[in-house]
């Protein structure tokens, strides 16, 4: 299976370990991804705060490039997935705003006929490889590790098509089948803060320190994320969240692709592991001969 | 004076309209279902509903310049569930581009500052240079506060989980064009 691959900006420094988990969970389930070549930055949700059809002009150019792979476009970022879609949305849907989009592409001799399909690897993995061939693979069965899938909004909402907006299941359902214990997590589709914490984290510890509470009283060992900045958010605001509500939480928070390459026996280097900053020693040792 | 503050409504109407199913707005029924919806409304001087009821009755740029429209965080949960389909996020943004194209937003608020220098460093490197966004966000909007930072920004460090150069992609000139082609037209 092969596919066009956006990692998007985060991957390269702050969520280098998704990118290289991402890279090695794919290349067990021999599904390849040919990145994108010189993508640009898809302005996530700050772009189009202050420009509109621009933001779609630049998403524009990277749909350009991969439409000449003639390949689906995969994306791990949940913003690149919305903002690339929202792009291919409105130029699909309105006429004028595709025109200047193709009049600006023309200027840098490049054109778009609207043929790339966004998708998220989460949906790839499993609707496309499949969980079966996932479970062929896994060689260490997560048995007894209790998680809280955590997906965020943008994944499924507002342009998601693989997953419910409201109450999405397919990491519960993806990791429940190699035996890993998926707890009730009822927040699980509920907003972290996004780029607020980081210009206000005063004012919205508190969406982190509910998602951390929510986990950990329904027993989760560990989060799992598929987006670089509910990932951060989770775990680098975890001690200002203890300092500020004084409560004791230490849960780390990984990439699925982590504990997808987990299961199939990777070893800890390839996917990362370790470049947390709550470490997951204490949950994922255990799977690499440590203690139980 | 109304004039001129009648005038900005109507551009601002006009505006809104105008954004990819903006004319939705005019079927709110005013039930709260974005208000109830929002994970940071309890953070915001005025709810999502009552932004679309401050709209109506032309209070509008009273409403920029509160806190309110950029404590939007993006969820979308608005937006999925209205019953009369308002895509209430992509009003948010709408606002967001009024009030800084027209000055009205909070000089105290940071988020637009973000919004700005991550237009800025995107322009000029092409892609998103987290450490450069950082350090220039808190050089802007509270240069103490990038001291607060420092023990997790070496955490990060240490993890290498934080670039210490940036390159900018090889077809920067052609994304330039893009941008210029449609800021130069009118309609960015």
């Amino acid at each position: 299976m092969k596919y066009s691959y956006f990692p998007g900006c985060s991957l390269e420094v702050t969520a280098k370990s998704y990118d290289a988990s991402v890279r090695a969970a794919c290349q067990v389930l021999d599904v390849e991804l040919d990145e994108v070549e010189d993508w640009n930055c898809c302005g996530a949700t700050s772009y189009i705060s202050i420009r509109e059809l621009v933001s779609f002009g630049i998403s524009a150019r990277n749909l350009a490039i991969a439409e000449k792979k003639g390949k689906d476009l995969v994306t791990v970022c949940p913003a690149c997935y919305t903002v690339l879609n929202k792009a291919n949305i409105y130029m699909r849907e309105k006429e004028d705003i595709k025109r200047t989009i193709d009049e600006a592409l023309a200027v840098a001799n490049l054109k778009y006929d609207g043929t790339v399909k966004v998708r998220h690897l989460l949906d790839v993995l499993v609707n496309d490889v499949g969980i079966e061939r996932i479970k062929a693979k896994t060689v260490r069965k997560l048995d007894g590790l209790r998680i809280a899938p955590y997906y965020g909004c943008q994944i499924s909402r507002p342009h998601g098509t693989f997953d419910d907006p409201e109450f999405p299941i397919t990491m519960d359902n993806l990791f429940s089948s190699v035996g890993a214990e998926v707890v009730n997590f009822p927040l699980k589709a509920k907003c972290c803060g996004g780029m607020l914490v980081t210009t206000q984290p005063d004012e919205s510890l508190k969406l982190i320190k509910d998602l951390l509470s929510c986990a950990q009283d329904n027993g989760a060992q560990l989060i799992v994320t598929a987006c670089p900045l509910c990932e951060i958010n989770l775990e680098a605001y975890q001690g200002k969240v203890n300092k500020e509500f004084k409560t004791n939480f230490s849960i780390p928070a990984i990439y699925f692709t982590q504990l997808l390459g987990v299961a199939f026996g990777l070893p800890k280097e390839n996917l990362m592991i370790g470049k947390e900053l709550v470490s997951s020693e204490k949950v994922l040792d255990r799977f690499y001969g440590g203690k139980r | 004076m109304m004039e001129t503050k009648e005038k900005l409504h109507q551009t601002f109407l006009e505006n809104i309209y105008s954004i990819p199913d903006g004319e939705k707005l005019k079927t709110c029924i005013q039930c709260g279902t974005c208000s109830a919806s929002c994970p940071s409304s309890y953070l915001m001087d005025y709810t999502p509903r009552q932004i679309i009821s401050a709209f109506r009755a032309g209070m509008l740029d009273q409403v920029l310049k509160s806190n309110t429209v950029w404590m939007c965080v993006s969820c979308y949960f608005c937006t999925v569930r209205c019953p009369s389909g308002i895509k209430f996020t992509d009003l948010m943004y709408e606002l967001k581009r009024l009030g800084i194209k027209y000055g009205l937003y909070s000089p105290k608020n940071p988020s637009p500052v973000m919004a700005k220098i991550f237009v800025d460093t995107m322009n000029q490197f092409g892609r998103s240079a987290e450490t450069v966004l950082l350090t220039l966000f808190f050089l802007k909007t509270k240069p103490l506060g990038i001291l607060s930072f420092v023990p997790l920004g070496w955490k990060l460090f240490t993890k290498g989980r934080i670039a210490t150069s940036n390159k900018t992609i090889k077809g920067k000139g052609d994304l330039v064009k893009i941008i210029e082609y449609i800021e130069k037209k009118g309609v960015a």
